[in-house]
């Protein structure tokens, strides 16, 4: 084997994003995913002749909020154009996409693997999606390739890198953290088995020092944040191989196989790679005013790392605590809300993260269609705050609130579910115990302290778990003394 | 001010055999001579029109100026048999149109 040591890799990613529009991009067919073969076309995204495309105007307004968040200057005018090749998922034969002058340019995303760093952008642009290919599982598939264009004209913003990125652990961070960004914002579902989400990596290694890149290749479908850094650890081995033994790399594209985690050369018959873009005459520039860019700005969230630091700064919530807080702009929403009605940030937080995640978990249920709303949580967490009801006693009541919809305050009530602090009430609990377990008692006088634990372990269970732990402890410590 | 072209544009018959393989065009030799011959000519126009001083113009990359976007609304597809119709090899079974297979 080589010495990866003395090899640094430089990889750049080139992230393709389907925006969550109802409509595709230049036509008015449905984008639902898993619909029958192609049943969501029509002329225009079919290519026939003489249709024209229309611009989708959600489609734009998300790639310009994807843009804003990413900190890319969003141009005032860009152009949309041809990419001219054949290939039957294209039955225009050509894309419409932005090339010269893109949507957006610029921008960048911290990552925190290799030490912390910006990793820049150079740009995101507009384009439209292709048909799907299916080139096996028919009986003349070895003569045929069959086709599905419910994908054609589904709204995408492809988002590419700067060369920036130097392991597939970087690579693979950054991903993750791209597509938090944009689910958090609401413009892409983030689902990479449906293919909502794409990546493609720009790979080439080259001796540590250098300051020229090396051949690169591309490697294509490595669809999720596993993918990522498989696939690339595998082409930069093979790369430094290759030069190891004195080859060369081949600039080419290569497609990542997850079943035999390889890349292969991948070779079709279309090899003529001119793409001979010109300005799409069928749609005019696209121009994106400050008042459209203003609009746009005022339906952003607060985005998950601002989140983030003000959970920390305002609520004193620990650095954890805040991460797990801001997966999702509902579930911090949700928190947020609790902690304000219980004027008890810590506690809101212990809830939401502990109970109220594990039983969403359990019934693979999202925060968005929970039963229990903020302020009755907030209710639970008064009742203990005020010692109205043991911390256990609450779990219990949570499940019941969960299950009913009745408020804590209700569920206490009924169900006689308050603590016991009556110490008239407690003492006969504690002297019921000390007769019932006088070995135990002999043991604690012998001076077996740990047997302590067990009798108060009595008197709860006595109680039903309703004793206040606290007066539980004096009384029988008192009882055992006497 | 239209000047004519300092340079006749060269076009070979090479560029015209790269141009009609990306186009996925074959072409006789009479047809290589013949579109060698008029590409040439519409280049040697276009080159005239370049001539024109347009520094300080502003390009247009298209007629219509002002915003044509259409809202996010869903509007009826065409139903299957009608996309499928005109497809010279459909597999209407399948709802799938099938081309000669395009990888190796």
């Amino acid at each position: 084997m080589n010495d990866r040591a003395q090899y640094e890799p430089v990889i750049g990613l080139e992230i393709h994003a389907q925006l969550r529009t109802r409509t595709k991009v230049f036509c008015g067919c449905g984008t639902a995913f898993g619909a029958p073969p192609n049943t969501q076309v029509c002329p225009v995204c079919l290519g026939l002749p003489g249709a024209l495309p229309v611009l989708n105007r959600q489609a734009v307004d998300y790639a310009i909020k994807a843009a804003i968040a990413l900190g890319c200057d969003v141009q005032p005018q860009s152009i949309f154009a041809r990419k001219n090749y054949f290939y039957p998922d294209l039955p225009k034969g050509y894309q419409i996409s932005q090339y010269e002058r893109p949507l957006a340019l610029g921008g960048g995303l911290e990552i925190s693997a290799g030490g912390g760093k910006r990793v820049g952008l150079t740009r995101i642009h507009m384009e439209e999606d292709a048909g799907k290919s299916l080139h096996e599982g028919f009986p003349d598939s070895d003569r045929r390739t069959y086709l599905d264009y419910n994908r054609s004209g589904v709204p995408l913003i492809e988002i590419v890198t700067e060369p920036d990125l130097r392991s597939a652990a970087e690579a693979s961070e950054f991903f993750a953290r791209l597509r938090d960004i944009l689910v958090w914002l609401g413009v892409n579902d983030g689902n990479m088995e449906e293919g909502s989400l794409r990546c493609d990596a720009n790979v080439s290694v080259r001796p540590v020092g250098q300051r020229a890149f090396g051949t690169k290749t591309e490697v294509k479908n490595v669809n999720s944040f596993r993918y990522v850094q498989k696939a690339l650890e595998y082409e930069i081995d093979r790369q430094i191989d290759l030069l190891e033994r004195g080859g060369r790399v081949v600039q080419e594209t290569r497609l990542w196989d997850s079943a035999s985690g390889r890349t292969s050369s991948m070779r079709t018959k279309e090899e003529a790679h001119d793409y001979r873009y010109f300005p799409e005459p069928d749609l005019p520039p696209l121009m994106v005013d400050a008042g459209r860019l203003d609009a746009v700005r005022a339906t952003m969230p607060e985005l998950p790392e601002a989140r983030r630091r003000r959970f920390v700064a305002a609520y004193g919530l620990p650095e954890y605590d805040a991460g797990v807080l801001t997966q999702s702009p509902a579930l911090a929403d949700y928190f947020e809300r609790v902690a304000v009605a219980a004027g008890n940030p810590k506690a809101a937080s212990n809830w939401v993260m502990g109970e109220l995640l594990r039983v969403l978990n359990e019934r693979g249920a999202g925060i968005e269609g929970v039963p229990l709303p903020p302020a009755a949580l907030a209710g639970l967490i008064r009742l203990v705050d005020a010692g109205t009801v043991s911390s256990s006693i609450a779990k219990d009541v949570f499940a019941r609130m969960y299950e009913s919809g009745r408020s804590a305050e209700a569920i206490v009530a009924a169900e006689g579910l308050a603590q016991i602090d009556d110490e008239t009430a407690l003492l006969a609990i504690v002297r019921d115990v000390v007769a019932k377990h006088q070995d135990a008692v002999a043991q604690y006088r012998a001076g077996k302290q740990a047997t302590f634990g067990f009798l108060v372990g009595q008197v709860m269970k006595g109680s039903g778990g309703k004793a206040n732990p606290k007066l539980a402890n004096q009384l029988l410590r008192r009882e055992l003394g006497a | 001010m239209i000047a004519s072209p300092a340079v006749a544009p060269t076009l070979t018959s090479a560029d015209v055999e790269r141009i009609a393989a990306l186009a996925h065009l074959e072409l006789t030799a009479e047809e290589k001579a013949l579109f060698t011959r008029q590409l040439a000519d519409i280049l040697a126009y276009a080159e005239q029109v370049q001539a024109v001083d347009t520094s300080g113009v502003p390009a247009t990359a298209h007629v219509l100026a002002e915003r044509t976007e259409r809202e996010d609304e869903l509007q009826p597809s065409l139903p299957r048999e009608e996309a499928l119709a005109n497809a010279p090899d459909p597999a209407p079974e399948a709802g799938l149109f099938r081309v000669p297979r395009v990888i190796t």
